[in-house]
């Protein structure tokens, strides 16, 4: 018999402590029921997070959930991942968390293209302590919680993981949930790295790109707010690599970063970039271990019941015999 | 006992194949039969700079290598200036007879201290400053002189090769020296084809022509020079044994301990355990049991995953992330490495995940000197990273015991969940030595309390359940009813964030029961090892690769009726504090050998059992002891009575 999963199989009774009004309760029914659409057995998913208020995440999810260590989140998801590749293993983390700290394992991930979704909370700030500017704060601008405006450029990470090699990129809003929730199944069934950043207010301490701010309530035409956040989908985008061909996949990369730049009156959001073309890391294992997706590393028995290795050295030892 | 023991050194620059003619040469000698053991020492460099090799061979046990060397082969310059001040009186050194005219000023690679000190030399017994000088100062103290025409040896191998090619001839100089190095030693030159054809896999040519080269080298030396090389050896009882490096023992070990996920990051002497296991990824499951589930499930092989990934940091964590899902992982590193792998680690700890690292050191602090030798980080192995978690601390004494301690290392971090650190070092690393054939069928393999499902019957599962012995039944993803939660956080019996304070209390008492219940588990004997005379006044005490020059000058010292124990603590954390306490009382004193500056196993060993060693025998410039060496300092030690004594050598 079997079970049809709701949105409630991945809910736990956790206490939730975020802000209220914060993006992260979007973005995090967008996974639950994305997850519930897929139908994805709760015990065959892993998700991992980051340090902040986004890293509290798992804790929220019916699933196993890992929160590790500032910065630190992919490392984690990928070993998980590589070790047993039939998991569906999700990633979240903050902007400061994925760009500032872990920008190292994130430009890294994009060469491995590991199968996994990389989701990224983008509010502007480091919210757990208190409201620093994070990596995606524009230069110039001051937040209440900044004694003095932001004196580093922001960077663009649309941009940086084209760069990097992700095979799916996108853009979400965390007030969008349904939409969210299509970009994430997305993710999912990609096969490769997938990554999502979510454009996520935070109510506490960034008073610039607030939930009114990209409703464009600042701008009323008509008697109605103009949004700044327009769907690439609805204007005819299609970030799809269709052929192995070099020259597309190249000119579908500069299409999306092109497009990663464009902000402030009007904010892209959907499919930047896609590109199935590329073998997962678990493929390019395969070359060298057959059996890698039947056996992996962490379905392998090591031992025979009483305990005795069951391997033989005694091929390998040949090479040190005297 | 009453064995004979011969030190052979060659020494070259480096990429000039200084590495596979000490090979070869250590393996002709093991295939006759001879046991051996090779250190070899290289400059954070590709090439060109001064690499050496130093091999012992004897018919009894060998472990160590000594200071005075026997033969000395060289084929440039540089290392007859280095290394011609080492060999013994009635040794012999093998020589380019082209090069005597050389000046010693115009070796770029040589230190200006090393020079400085050497001119000294030259002036003070009044010749001049070439390459033949140094040769003549050798000669006045007894030393052989063989000197070698190689360009005319060459030239004769390109006639019978039909080589004509200089650089392709060149690169069997080196094999020159070895095939004369084996005449004079008088060890047979069948046994030299054998070992080419090991060390050059598959490249019958090379093999052939080399063959060649060994030959016309060994004519030669019929021809020109008496056959009275005093120092020669011959093989007792032969028996089958292996000729292996310290990371090729360990990646072997780990294959067999079942690790099936392996993460690095290139460091010096770590990686070559990695990229030894990348090349093995694929192994044979045994064949005498066909009719066992788990083999047939393999289809008769196993495989190990291996990711290189972008920094150590990354390199740790994702080894917790394998963990968690069930492989055996582990990474492998050296000191730099292990300093970012901190915080990982501490996380490991936290969530119980069972971690093993292993820890190769090498010279510290910072870069330090990163193809040398040191042991400075027991206390970071043991003490390491913020705030408090439990984690066992295993250091292994010798390439044998690194190969089976693999598996304990596994079990101890499956059966405590917690990380565990494999501490070696670059000496252990980069050591080559014939051990007896590794037996697969002495290791067992624990996981402790990993359970495949959960009865749900049983209540909700909780990873972190309180129990008596502060270790919880541990699923892995996927398991179905077996969903838990981790996190760095204090966490509740779930895995979800709490602070509360009785709840802290509780979960940290019960990580850190789990390292007293290690300490009553584990047997005195996987803790320390005494060697030696157990009746002796003397007690060393020491840890790690130290273990082969101490048990050699051990040996030593008993045939001039001074008498030693040795304890050899393999198991530092938790420290077998019960059983040092009632070995230590024995005797009148007690000796800690460690290669570092500050003495940080007897700093360990006064915290945890409150007595002060009464000679500290160090040494931290980066090359190990020799067997000379911890003889000289034991007498030192037990004669003189200095406190802390410091050994020097080694170039």
């Amino acid at each position: 018999m079997t079970v049809r999963l709701s949105v409630v199989s991945y809910r736990t009774p956790v206490h939730n402590d975020w802000c209220p009004g914060c993006g992260d309760f979007g973005i995090l029914s967008s996974v639950q029921m994305a997850l519930a659409d897929l139908q994805i057995p709760p015990h065959q998913v892993a998700v991992f997070s980051g340090i902040g208020c986004s890293g509290k995440t798992p804790h929220y999810i019916n699933a196993f959930g890992i929160h590790t260590l500032h910065g630190r989140v992919l490392p984690f998801a990928l070993g998980a991942k590589l070790a047993n590749p039939s998991l569906t293993v999700l990633a979240v983390g903050g902007d400061g968390d994925g760009l500032g700290i872990g920008a190292g394992h994130f430009v890294n991930t994009g060469r491995r293209n590991v199968d996994i979704t990389y989701i990224v909370f983008d509010n502007g700030v480091y919210g757990l302590t208190k409201g620093q500017a994070s990596p995606t704060l524009a230069r110039g601008l001051k937040t209440k919680s900044l004694p003095k405006p932001n004196i580093n450029d922001a960077i663009n990470p649309i941009a940086i993981a084209v760069a990097a090699g992700y095979t799916f990129i996108a853009r979400g809003y965390a007030y969008d949930t349904k939409h969210l929730k299509e970009l994430i199944k997305m993710g999912i069934q990609h096969r490769g790295s997938a990554f999502i950043n979510v454009l996520q207010p935070c109510p506490t301490y960034n008073d610039i790109t607030t939930k009114e701010w990209y409703a464009g309530e600042d701008r009323v035409v008509e008697g109605k707010p103009l949004p700044r956040i327009y769907k690439l989908e609805d204007e005819g985008y299609d970030g799809e690599v269709k052929s192995a061909d070099f020259d597309e996949m190249n000119a579908k990369k500069i299409q999306a970063i092109t497009k990663s730049f464009e902000w402030g009156d009007r904010i892209p959001v959907g499919v930047f970039y896609r590109n199935n073309f590329i073998p997962s890391y678990e493929d390019r294992i395969t070359e060298n271990i057959k059996d890698y997706y039947s056996n992996p590393p962490a379905k392998q028995a090591i031992a025979s019941a009483d305990g005795r290795t069951i391997v033989s050295i005694d091929d390998i030892l040949k090479e040190f015999l005297v | 006992m009453g064995s004979t023991k011969i030190s052979w050194m060659i020494g070259g620059a480096q990429g000039t194949g200084v590495d596979s003619s000490a090979n070869v040469f250590s393996r002709a000698a093991a295939i006759y039969g001879l046991n051996v053991f090779g250190k070899r020492e290289y400059y954070s460099n590709i090439k060109g700079e001064h690499s050496y090799f130093s091999v012992v061979i004897s018919d009894g046990p060998v472990r160590s290598t000594m200071d005075e060397v026997h033969l000395l082969a060289t084929f440039d310059s540089e290392t007859v200036v280095r290394h011609a001040w080492e060999v013994m009186g009635g040794g012999g050194i093998i020589y380019d007879s082209m090069a005597v005219n050389e000046k010693i000023t115009s070796i770029p690679t040589l230190e200006k201290p090393v020079l400085e000190r050497i001119q000294m030399r030259l002036s003070r017994e009044g010749v001049g400053e070439t390459v033949g000088d140094v040769l003549e100062v050798a000669r006045r103290g007894g030393v052989r002189l063989y000197p070698i025409p190689y360009m005319e040896l060459l030239k004769k191998v390109g006639e019978l090769t039909g080589e004509q090619q200089l650089s392709a001839l060149s690169r069997m100089t080196n094999t020159i020296a070895v095939g004369v190095s084996l005449s004079l030693l008088s060890i047979p030159m069948n046994h030299l084809e054998t070992a080419l054809s090991q060390v050059f896999r598959a490249k019958a040519k090379v093999v052939k022509s080399n063959v060649l080269a060994a030959e016309v080298a060994s004519e030669y030396v019929k021809n020109h020079f008496a056959s009275d090389f005093p120092y020669r050896v011959e093989p007792r009882a032969k028996t089958k044994k292996l000729f292996i490096s310290g990371t090729s023992a360990v990646a072997l070990g780990k294959i067999v301990a079942g690790c099936r996920f392996q993460t690095y990051y290139p460091i010096t002497p770590a990686s070559d355990e990695s990229v030894y296991l990348e090349d093995h990824q694929v192994f044979d499951i045994y064949h005498e049991y066909p009719h066992l589930k788990e083999v047939e499930e393999l289809n008769g092989h196993g495989s190990i995953v291996v990711v290189q990934t972008e920094d150590e940091i990354a390199a740790i964590n994702m080894v917790s992330g394998a963990a968690l899902a069930g492989a055996r992982a582990s990474t492998a590193t050296s000191g730099p490495g292990f300093d970012l792998m901190a915080e990982g680690l501490g996380w490991a700890g936290m969530n119980e995940v069972p971690v093993v690292v292993t820890l190769y050191q090498r010279g510290g602090p910072s870069t330090g000197l990163p193809t040398r030798h040191e042991q400075g980080e027991l206390l970071f192995s043991i003490f390491g990273g913020h705030g408090e978690f439990p984690r066992l601390v295993l250091a292994s004494g010798d390439i044998e015991e690194a190969f089976y301690d693999v598996a304990r290392a596994f079990n101890y971090a499956e059966r405590y969940q917690t990380p565990v650190v494999h501490i070696l070092d670059k000496a252990l690393a980069n050591s080559n030595m014939t051990v007896d054939v590794f037996d697969p069928s002495k290791i067992r393999i624990d996981r402790g309390k990993l359970i495949t499902s959960w009865d749900t019957s049983l209540g909700t599962y909780k990873r972190f359940k309180f129990t008596e012995d502060g270790i919880s039944y541990r699923t892995v993803f996927g398991t179905e009813n077996g969903i838990f939660w981790n996190t760095g956080d204090e966490h509740d019996e779930l895995g979800h964030i709490t602070e509360e304070p009785s709840l802290r209390d509780r979960m940290m008492e019960k990580r850190m029961k789990k390292l007293e219940i290690a300490d009553a588990e584990i047997p005195d004997s996987e803790r320390v090892i005494l060697h030696g005379d157990y009746d002796a006044p003397y007690l060393i005490l020491s840890w790690g690769s130290t273990k082969g020059a101490i048990i050699d000058a051990i040996e030593y010292l008993a045939s001039e009726g001074l008498r030693f124990a040795f304890a050899q603590v393999k198991l530092v954390n938790p420290f077998p504090t019960r059983f040092l306490q009632n070995l230590m009382t024995q005797y009148r004193k007690l000796i800690v050998v460690e290669q570092n500056f500050t003495g940080q196993f007897a700093l360990l060993l006064r915290a945890k059992t409150g007595v002060q060693a009464d000679h500290l025998i160090v040494k931290y410039n980066g090359r190990p002891f020799s067997f000379s060496e911890i003889r000289d300092g034991l007498k030192e030690a037990v004669i003189h009575g200095s406190p802390r004594i410091v050994k020097r050598s080694g170039g």
